[in-house]
């Protein structure tokens, strides 16, 4: 049932993606958030690199929060994805083929995820502290200032995800509705 | 007359801002197991779990149940004889500021909202409310709010010829446009009445009554159990992955209006329906 994945995720295991499928991922992923979102667009638009290399990789909505001594990582679940559609078409046009976060897709940013190969992931909101146990380390790689904005990047171990948009446009948040409601009216 | 520090108001607000960002309220606690008792799909029941897990998990290690540690939303409540040395506003600001550093709370405030959007470090302001009561006693209730909720949340001025059934279709219009982005299960407040301004605050509130109380006249308490009951029929569900709870509370709080008006405010919150409070 519980499929398994590991970064690079390239176009050939995007491809094998469903909606609906449930994963584990393994390797080195990266945060990013609004602030973080434009100012690596405005980089791109100057023709100028980004912090990393997106090709092959999945971003990570996410703020976390500070780690406490000891710890690597603080608390650390999705943010609502939607905020990042007008900037996620161009990143997936450099390669992204991974975007973790919660919520509605618009419909540009299923089309590019078509055109491009991308999945969306979704995370469950609101588990942070659950979630946060998966990450092995963390390091800020690029724009500090922004605090909890910062790309980070992460090393995290069987993080729990769903897929809910995959690369062929299948939607789960329409596919989920559409079976529950199916289910409940044949049960009547 | 009672009188109180200002270093009594801080230490008490840094506690309750750090226990706040910990403890799931009982309530939830509950409606999350009843919930979970209820649904049929594996993955529904799965995220519920989680859930339940994750707040555990937060309360085992004092760790924020969510990363959106929230914009610390404070009401106060102030008895007349209560005579509070120094700045009250200035004492529950730096309570939250200290709660956020000590607590490792994220902090999400930026300074002006379009243009300069710089964080301000520190999650200050808070945003506080003030009501007078009479007594002397200093009641603060700190309900962090986080904004994946929070942006989806609505108000609307219907007119009175809209009637209840106008109140209901705006209510699953937002429920609707909400979805998954407002992580549900959802814990959901619905203020009518009072005036633009005034039926938000109404709406606030009522999602920050406890789960299970109603209304006291039956008319709304009846409203209360509809409302809810169409929303667990929308199938959007635990996370939106579809399924049976899709919220887990919906209260209504009223307020008289004028005569040409029937405000209807909805407050959303995703289950980290946090609010801690002390009496002083």
């Amino acid at each position: 049932m519980m499929k398994t994945i590991t970064t690079p995720f390239t176009k050939e295991d995007a491809l094998k993606l469903k909606a609906g499928d449930q994963v584990l991922l393994s390797g080195t992923i990266y945060t990013g958030r609004d602030a973080a979102h434009k100012r690596m667009v405005a980089l791109i638009q100057e023709g100028k690199p980004l912090p990393f290399d997106v090709e092959n990789q999945i971003i990570y909505y996410v703020g976390p929060t500070p780690a406490k001594p000891g710890h690597v990582f603080g608390s650390g679940g999705p943010t609502t994805s939607g905020r990042m559609d007008a900037y996620a078409p161009t990143m997936l046009s450099l390669g992204l083929r991974g975007m973790i976060g919660k919520g509605y897709r618009n419909e540009n940013v299923k089309k590019a995820m078509i055109e491009y190969s991308g999945v969306y992931f979704g995370a469950i909101g609101g588990a942070g502290a659950y979630i946060g146990q998966c990450v092995q380390s963390c390091e800020v790689i690029a724009f500090d200032d922004l605090g909890p904005e910062a790309i980070r990047r992460l090393v995290v171990k069987d993080f729990p995800l769903t897929v809910i948009i995959d690369a062929y446009g299948n939607d789960l948040y329409e596919i989920g509705r559409k079976a529950y409601l199916e289910e409940k009216n044949n049960g009547k | 007359m009672k009188t109180i520090s200002q270093k009594t108001i801080i230490q008490e607000v840094k506690r309750l801002c750090q226990e706040a960002n910990y403890e799931l309220p009982q309530d939830v606690y509950q409606a999350l197991r009843q919930a979970y008792d209820l649904e049929d799909s594996s993955l529904s029941k799965q995220t519920l779990e989680v859930l339940n897990k994750n707040a555990r998990i937060a309360k085992e290690t004092s760790s924020p149940i969510c990363q959106d540690t929230g914009m610390a939303c404070v009401f106060v409540e102030i008895g007349q004889d209560v005579h509070v040395e120094g700045s009250l506003s200035e004492a529950i600001q730096e309570g939250v500021r200290q709660g956020y550093e000590a607590g490792y709370l994220r902090k999400s405030v930026v300074t002006d909202p379009m243009f300069d959007r710089i964080n301000t470090k520190d999650n200050t302001p808070a945003i506080i409310n003030y009501d007078i009561v009479e007594g002397e006693q200093l009641k603060i209730i700190v309900a962090p709010k986080g904004f994946g909720s929070e942006n989806m949340s609505q108000v609307k001025m219907l007119k009175p010829s809209d009637g209840v059934e106008g109140v209901k279709d705006f209510v699953l219009k937002v429920i609707h446009d909400a979805g998954p982005n407002a992580c549900p299960p959802m814990v959901i407040g619905v203020g009518i009445g009072g005036s633009f301004d005034r039926v938000t605050l109404l709406a606030k509130k009522a999602m920050l009554r406890e789960i299970g109380s109603h209304h006291p006249d039956p008319r709304y308490h009846d409203l209360e159990d509809e409302l809810l009951e169409k929303i667990n029929q929308t199938g959007i569900g635990p996370a939106g992955y579809g399924g049976k709870t899709t919220a887990l509370s919906l209260n209504i709080e009223t307020f008289p209006t004028h005569i040409a008006g029937m405000p209807v405010a909805v407050s959303i919150c995703c289950h980290v329906a946090r609010h801690k409070e002390v009496i002083l």
